[in-house]
């Protein structure tokens, strides 16, 4: 008689259910008969470094940061278009030095006006 | 448990091809060669046992290459090098939060006690001050093959560890503590100075 071929996987599921839990058992066993468990407050601590945690981990981060963020980025790209700009200074025509004076000076007003509506004050 | 079959018979049924073992004997077999080292490093003594765990020395040889990031997977604190007050509460708390049975070897003249540093105002006068010290090494720093002597000293000792009967090891003991106090930061000096359950240096002799 041919076993049914879906006989493997009976034989499979039941591996997979022992094998896990034949270990399992036996930690449990070795812990009942020979080991006394002994837990702490050290041992039980959720953060496991030699450094206590302190505070909560539902921290708030302020959105303030996002503004600070944007006008540091403006900037950070301005200094990227200026490198260039300071290399080719003597070489450049007046037009093109007339165009980076006015981004310059669009960014500048950008500031002006951020600093004026009180974007860069630390609201606490 | 052991006692309980003739070395002599034991070595004629190994000669026959029967081996012989006992419950303890295969426990500890598995324990001692597959130590654990929590993987941190204090001073100069650090890059000795990073030596060793590299390819010359090859600390694999003895199941303890596995150096673990979190207490909670070691067996085994390895103390190497200068203990600074700051940092001796951090160790205690380290040491507490490994899961028994766990061994400390206590590297280098610094960790057994301040070595060249013992006389700094910041500088703990040995480790053993506050955690149960397994082997000591000396040395300044101590070469690899130190530590690895050191390594096996304490395989020799978890080889020996019974697990029943009166002279069982500490961490099947259930009055033996597995966490010992943390010490804090006093006006001059850690308090307590040293945990007096566990430190009780010899007098000295003049």
């Amino acid at each position: 008689m041919t076993p049914s071929p879906y006989f493997f996987l009976v034989v499979f599921c039941g591996v997979a259910l022992v094998f896990p839990i034949a270990p399992l058992a036996l930690a449990w066993l070795w812990r009942r008969f020979f080991q006394t468990p002994k837990p702490g407050a050290a041992k039980n601590a959720t953060y496991e470094c030699g450094v206590e945690s302190l505070g909560g981990a539902q921290v708030q981060f302020q959105s303030q940061f996002y503004l600070y963020a944007i006008i540091f980025l403006i900037f950070d790209v301005e200094s990227i278009f200026l490198v260039p700009f300071a290399v080719a200074f003597t070489g450049l025509p007046i037009g093109a030095f007339i165009a980076m004076l006015v981004f310059l000076l669009l960014l500048l007003e950008g500031l002006v006006w951020a600093w004026s509506k009180g974007c860069l004050d630390w609201v606490k | 448990m052991s006692e309980q079959i003739d070395e002599g018979l034991k070595n004629e049924l190994q000669k026959q091809g029967i081996w012989v073992t006992s419950m303890q004997e295969l426990y500890n077999w598995g324990r001692k060669n597959s130590i654990w080292p929590l993987q941190f490093g204090l001073a100069c003594c650090a890059i000795e046992m990073i030596a060793t765990a590299a390819s010359r020395y090859d600390l694999a040889r003895f199941g303890g290459e596995v150096f673990r990031p979190s207490p909670r997977q070691a067996d085994l604190m390895i103390v190497a090098g200068t203990v600074t007050k700051k940092m001796a509460p951090q160790i205690v708390r380290l040491y507490n939060q490994m899961p028994d049975p766990k061994y400390v070897i206590s590297m280098g003249a610094c960790a057994i006690s301040g070595g060249p540093f013992k006389q700094g105002y910041n500088v703990l006068k040995g480790i053993d001050r506050y955690i149960p010290v397994d082997v000591y090494i000396p040395g300044c720093p101590p070469r690899p093959e130190a530590l690895l002597h050191a390594f096996m000293e304490l395989q020799r000792k978890i080889d020996g560890q019974k697990l029943t009967g009166a002279g069982k090891a500490a961490h099947l003991r259930a009055e033996q503590p597995s966490e010992f106090p943390v010490p804090e930061f006093g006006a001059h000096d850690l308090v307590p100075p040293a945990n007096p359950d566990l430190f009780r240096p010899p007098p000295i002799q003049r």
